[in-house]
């Protein structure tokens, strides 16, 4: 029992680690609902902002995976309107940034966000490879990851007629710059 | 030879926990000049301040250290206990072992020996302090009370009513305040002028109160019992003595398109014009921003040639008149934050989002709709309403941290008026806490709830905007798992954050009283001296301090009113004598001071003056600077700047501090060498 | 010739190559010459920072890096996500010295992040408008909702625009070509940006809000200045067009096209063959439907 206590005691609470990474304060939220009364997202989103700020209020470790798990720190656009609404200047979409790394590094990314975070993953691949996006590069990618292969197939053929997809990717030239650019950014992120 | 006795104060734990009280007792005995050294639990016990009594007569002390708390919490005590035993009370110093030793230090050898220190630099100061006797000051039993709203009204009442002459001063053409802006008072619904009316007429006609409307301060010196003000009197350009509010002008006045600032912008009024039918004094002034007479070198003039009685007098001037008082009230109110403050609510570009001011003045029968709710754009009776609560308060982002205490119940008053006019119009409120603590207050809201069926939402609105003549009202439920909410309403009305008026600041620096980082008026303790400024002789009264509503405007004003009035109870007042003097010698110098008068420059208080010195006959010898007694605060400005150190003051002399200084330099040399 | 530090960004090499055709293309009458930071890279986008702090800060600071080297001291940025990154990586690395020398160290490139961001937007108030209207010779008969989005008006602390609920700078703009703006309500609601692929749907929804606010207040067509502000209204509009009663056929161009058109530019020269939403010049004979009378104040009183 008393051990437990320990563990319990040096369990790194979500809220703090945020603190420790963003300079976000969950604690100035005093749950108003203004971010998820103005989030364009809110109808498709599981946990709604506020509710989210709420379960890493209570350091509940049940909560915290709960958020972690959730689709709607996937769902977030970064549009920035509950930041630039909040009347306690909490910075909600640096917090979800955050939340979406743990939830990558604590391997409980939602089932239903493998479409985003594989569109995000091609999509730095692409910029990986080439130092740029490449959008032919970028959609392969995301339809192999996805096993999506039909999507937009419509709008594909369009853009290529209209001039609007390069067949062959534009690329930097210093690439090696590129590459140690992701390398050491790794690096640092894995050593959090 | 002086025979100190010094008395060390374990204050219980406070300083005994921390400090070897005993310790510090056996030391002081020995210091020179100490004639007996005792130390116990609570010297400020009646037990404790007899010992000091006691050993004062057995021991013929000379001077008295009292090693305890601050002296700001028990200087005056011991001060009264050694004058009791037949000292002089000025004779008396305490040294502070509890803030500037034991509750900063760890228990510690060193922290006694800090102690031992400051006891010991008190005796050597003590030793050379001379009797002193408080300076008396006579009272001028008038009070000058600065704003016509509640607050003012009732301190200026209580105050005449109590035997003392009042000066009321007020800005705008009537007094009344915003209370006679308001429809019906929470938690009673009783109407708002009826019960401010009769006060109004009660201040016009008091025998005591002299009223000036239209008038500004413009400055206030001097000090407690002997203030002097400047006040401006706008000019109204129509003599008061002969106008017999007849009317005639305002009915001819052509110009009619000004906002009216008692309807808060939603009516307009005239040029030449009364606030409102109940204002008193009952008799129009002229706007002199907007008169064409003025504005347009003596175009129009139709009131002057309307009025029977020839009271319309263009070239009044303002004017400035002084007047000698000995307090201050200050009741100058506060004002609220305009719809155009928030940008997510449409920057203030949607005529039927309005303020609580506004709706106050929809909801009142003398109001630009008679007292109908009829949205401003066009009329309709809105039948789709919003009330937003925390419109701008507790929102740090926009730099307003505090709650503004009001707009909880005025909130739940708006959608209960509403509701009991428009029968079967819907009332949501947004609100994020009710703060309802008050007598009947609670109550209050519950029935806006229960009984008249106010939708109450808890949640922040992010946004309104307009789509076909509504106003699209979002926010969420988040007693709901922050469920959407939308709201096609007909009308908003934003609770806006209860803000200082504009000017407060300077007010603030020419009152030399403090406010805060909003520019409310500062009282001097926020539990214990809730009415006090650290002016002595200014008080506060009113939301000029923070928002606040008519019951404690009112018990506030009431409060400032009786400080007032124990003032005046006495003829003169006594003070501390602890303040500068110019030195005085005989011929042939008469005083070390050379006359630059460096000091005249920087004194704070204007408290220095010339003095000519003359012989005999008339002639000049020299001229040196003097001191006003009853100016002088003892700030020691002029001390430090005195080229030939020919000004001291009193209880703090140079010869003083120089012992005290030289009490701790001496030993810590000796033990160097 | 003024020179100025462009630096295009993906989308306008790619999907929205119009809007750098046209952005030249207007600079060029202005005799503006906008030179191409040399050998730039990605900015990260909302991949980057979705993912990985370090990288979403050192993507963009090595072409600000490269800006400073090329001896430049504030540089163009068209697209509104670019100069989002671009401008975060810019004040994150002028606020935190330590980051900084972090950044520093991964880009093996000593500088001092002094190279600041700009829109398009800034730039055509600052070097286009003053000469504008002297040059237009076909003031465009059109009723336009100007379509800000998120990341050129927030979030408010980081970009600083006055108004930011209710912008009025690209207003301004098209007034001064002969149109009319629209008052309208969704100008800065978000069109989905970066979901566009991963959950069309979803942008499909949001952008039929936009679209439908815009259209039942008479908009004609849309004025952008953001890649994926035109791209999920214009690709996305069959998306979009799912959840409108009435499918919308508005097209929408971006300000440097309505610019280019009114200074009488040719239609191919402004890449408006390249929109999935056909444009046709017939737009600008069909006259303008009449104001959709709000009970508000008009912007102009405001």
């Amino acid at each position: 029992m008393h051990d437990q206590n320990i563990v319990e005691a040096l369990r790194p609470v979500l809220k703090h680690k945020v603190k420790e990474n963003t300079e976000e304060d969950i604690m100035l939220c005093y749950q108003c609902g203004k971010c998820s009364a103005g989030c364009p997202l809110i109808d498709e989103m599981d946990i709604a902002p506020n509710q989210i700020l709420r379960m890493l209020q209570t350091e509940i470790p049940e909560l915290e995976e709960k958020v972690l798990k959730s689709l709607a720190i996937w769902l977030c656009l970064a549009c920035e309107q509950c930041y630039s609404r909040c009347p306690k200047d909490v910075d909600l979409p640096k917090i979800m940034d955050y939340l979406r790394a743990e939830s990558i590094r604590r391997d409980l990314v939602n089932p239903k966000a493998k479409e985003i975070l594989a569109f995000h993953k091609s999509f730095l691949d692409s910029v990986r490879l080439t130092g740029k996006l490449y959008e032919i590069g970028l959609i392969a990618g995301y339809k192999m990851r996805t096993m999506h292969l039909l999507q937009d197939v419509n709008v594909a053929p369009t853009m290529y007629f209209n001039g609007k997809l390069n067949l062959f990717p534009s690329q930097v030239k210093n690439k090696k710059a590129i590459k140690r650019i992701f390398e050491k950014a790794l690096r640092e992120e894995e050593n959090k | 030879m002086s025979r100190i006795g010094v008395f060390i104060c374990h204050c219980g734990e406070n300083i005994g926990g921390t400090v070897d009280c005993e310790k510090v007792a056996e030391t002081a005995a020995k210091y020179p000049g100490v004639a007996y050294s005792v130390d116990y639990k609570y010297m400020c016990s009646d037990p404790g301040q007899n010992m000091i009594k006691d050993a004062i007569k057995e021991h013929k002390l000379t001077g008295v250290v009292v090693a305890a708390c601050s002296p700001r919490m028990h200087e005056p005590t011991f001060r009264k206990a050694v004058s009791e035993a037949g000292i002089n009370p000025f004779l008396c110093e305490m040294a502070n072992l509890r803030e500037h030793c034991s509750w900063v230090h760890l228990k510690d050898d060193s922290t006694t020996e800090k102690a031992e220190e400051l006891v010991k630099v008190l005796v050597e100061k003590v030793k050379r302090n001379q009797p002193l006797e408080p300076i008396k000051v006579p009272v001028t039993k008038t009070a000058l009370v600065l704003g016509g709203g509640i607050a003012g009204i009732q301190a200026a009442l209580d105050i005449a009513n109590s035997g003392h002459k009042v000066i009321m001063i007020e800005k705008s053409p009537s007094i009344g305040g915003h209370m006679s802006q308001l429809s019906e008072t929470f938690p009673t619904l009783d109407c708002s002028q009826c019960i401010l009316t009769p006060r109004m007429v009660e201040v016009a006609q008091h025998p005591n109160i002299t009223l000036y409307t239209y008038a500004e301060l413009v400055g206030l010196d001097g000090f407690i019992g002997n203030f002097q003000a400047s006040i401006k009197l706008k000019a109204k350009s129509i003599d008061h003595d002969i106008c017999n509010g007849c009317g005639d002008c305002i009915a001819k006045c052509p110009i009619k398109k000004i906002p009216d600032e008692f309807n808060a912008g939603l009516g307009t009024r005239t040029a030449v014009y009364v606030p409102f039918p109940q204002a008193v004094p009952n008799k129009p002034v002229i706007d002199r921003e907007n008169c064409t007479y003025f504005t347009r070198d003596g175009k129009c003039g139709l009131c002057a040639k309307v009025c029977t009685k020839g009271a319309i007098d263009y070239s009044q001037k303002d004017e400035i008149i002084t007047i000698d008082v000995g307090a201050v009230v200050v009741a100058t109110g506060f004002d609220i934050k305009g719809t155009d403050f928030f940008p997510e609510y449409g920057y203030g570009r949607y005529k039927d989002v309005i303020t609580g001011l506004q709706f106050e003045r929809l909801a009142s029968a003398s109001g630009p709709t008679l007292g109908e709710i009829k949205r401003p754009s066009d009329g309709k009776v809105p039948q789709n309403i919003v009330f937003i609560a925390c419109a701008g308060s507790r929102d740090p982002a926009k730099g307003i941290e505090y709650c503004s205490k009001i707009c909880c119940m005025y909130t739940a008053k708006h959608a209960m008026l509403y509701k009991h006019k428009v029968h079967q119009g819907k009332a949501s409120v947004f609100y994020m806490d009710i703060r309802a603590g008050g007598k009947m207050y609670e109550e209050f809201v519950r029935r806006a709830i229960e009984e008249d069926d106010v939708n109450y939402i808890r949640g922040r609105v992010s946004r309104i905007y307009e789509k076909n003549g509504k106003l699209i009202v979002k926010g969420v439920d988040t007693l709901l798992d922050a469920y959407p909410v939308e709201i096609e309403a007909d009308m908003v009305v934003l609770a806006t954050a209860g803000i200082a008026n504009e000017g407060s600041e300077e007010l603030a620096q020419s009152l030399h009283i403090s406010y805060d980082q909003h520019n409310f008026f500062a009282e001097a303790h926020p539990k214990l001296k809730p009415v006090e400024t650290n002016t002595a002789g200014i008080m506060l009264a009113g939301a000029c301090q923070s928002p606040k509503d008519i019951p404690d405007s009112v018990s506030q004003a009431s409060g400032a009113a009786v400080k007032v009035a124990a003032l005046f109870s006495k003829d003169e007042l006594t003070r501390d004598p602890l303040i500068a003097y110019v030195n005085r010698c005989g011929p042939p110098t008469y005083s070390t001071c050379v006359g630059c008068f460096l000091c005249v420059s920087v004194c704070p208080y204007l408290a220095i003056e010339k003095e000519q010195i003359k012989d005999r006959n008339g002639n000049l010898i020299k001229e040196v600077a003097k001191i006003n007694p009853g100016l002088c605060q003892g700030c020691g400005t002029c001390v430090a700047l005195c080229r030939s150190k020919s000004i001291d003051i009193y209880g703090y002399s140079h010869s003083q501090v120089f012992a005290e200084v030289m009490a701790l330099f001496n030993e810590r040399s000796l033990e160097n060498v | 010739m003024i020179k100025i530090a462009y630096f295009p960004g993906c989308s306008l090499e790619g999907s929205s190559k119009e809007y750098n055709e046209s952005l030249l293309a207007v600079s060029k009458e202005f005799e503006i010459q906008l030179e191409e930071v040399h050998d730039w890279n990605c900015c990260g986008a909302t991949a980057a920072h979705n993912l990985n702090k370090v990288l979403s800060i050192s993507l963009p600071a090595r072409t600000l890096a490269l800006a400073e080297k090329q001896g430049f001291s504030e540089i163009l940025v068209p697209c509104a996500a670019c100069y989002s990154r671009l401008l975060t990586a810019y004040n994150e690395l002028n606020k935190d010295a330590a980051l900084l020398e972090k950044v520093k160290e991964i880009l093996e490139i000593d500088f001092s992040a002094k190279v600041k961001p700009f829109t398009v937007i800034d730039f055509i108030q600052k070097h286009i408008q003053p000469k504008l209207k002297e040059k237009v010779k076909k003031p465009l008969n059109a009723k336009i909702a100007c379509y800000y989005g998120c990341l050129l008006v927030r979030p408010p602390k980081l970009v600083e625009v006055e108004r930011y609920e209710d912008p009025l700078m690209m207003e301004s703009i098209v007034k001064e070509l002969g149109a009319t703006p629209l008052d309208w309500a969704f100008k800065t609601e978000c069109c989905g940006a970066g979901l566009s692929v991963s959950r069309t749907s979803t942008v499909g929804k949001l952008c039929s809000k936009i679209l439908d606010d815009a259209l039942s207040r008479g908009a004609t067509m849309f004025a952008v200045a953001c890649p994926m502000c035109q791209s999920n209204l214009d690709m996305r509009r069959r998306n979009a067009n799912v959840f409108l009663n009435e499918k919308a056929d508005a097209p929408v161009l971006f300000i440097t096209q309505l610019i280019g058109l009114a200074l009488g530019l040719d239609k191919k020269e402004l890449g408006l063959q390249r929109h999935f939403v056909p444009f046709n010049l017939e737009i600008f004979d069909k006259p303008i439907p009449k104001e959709t009378l709000g009970k508000s104040k008009k912007v102009e009183e405001v």
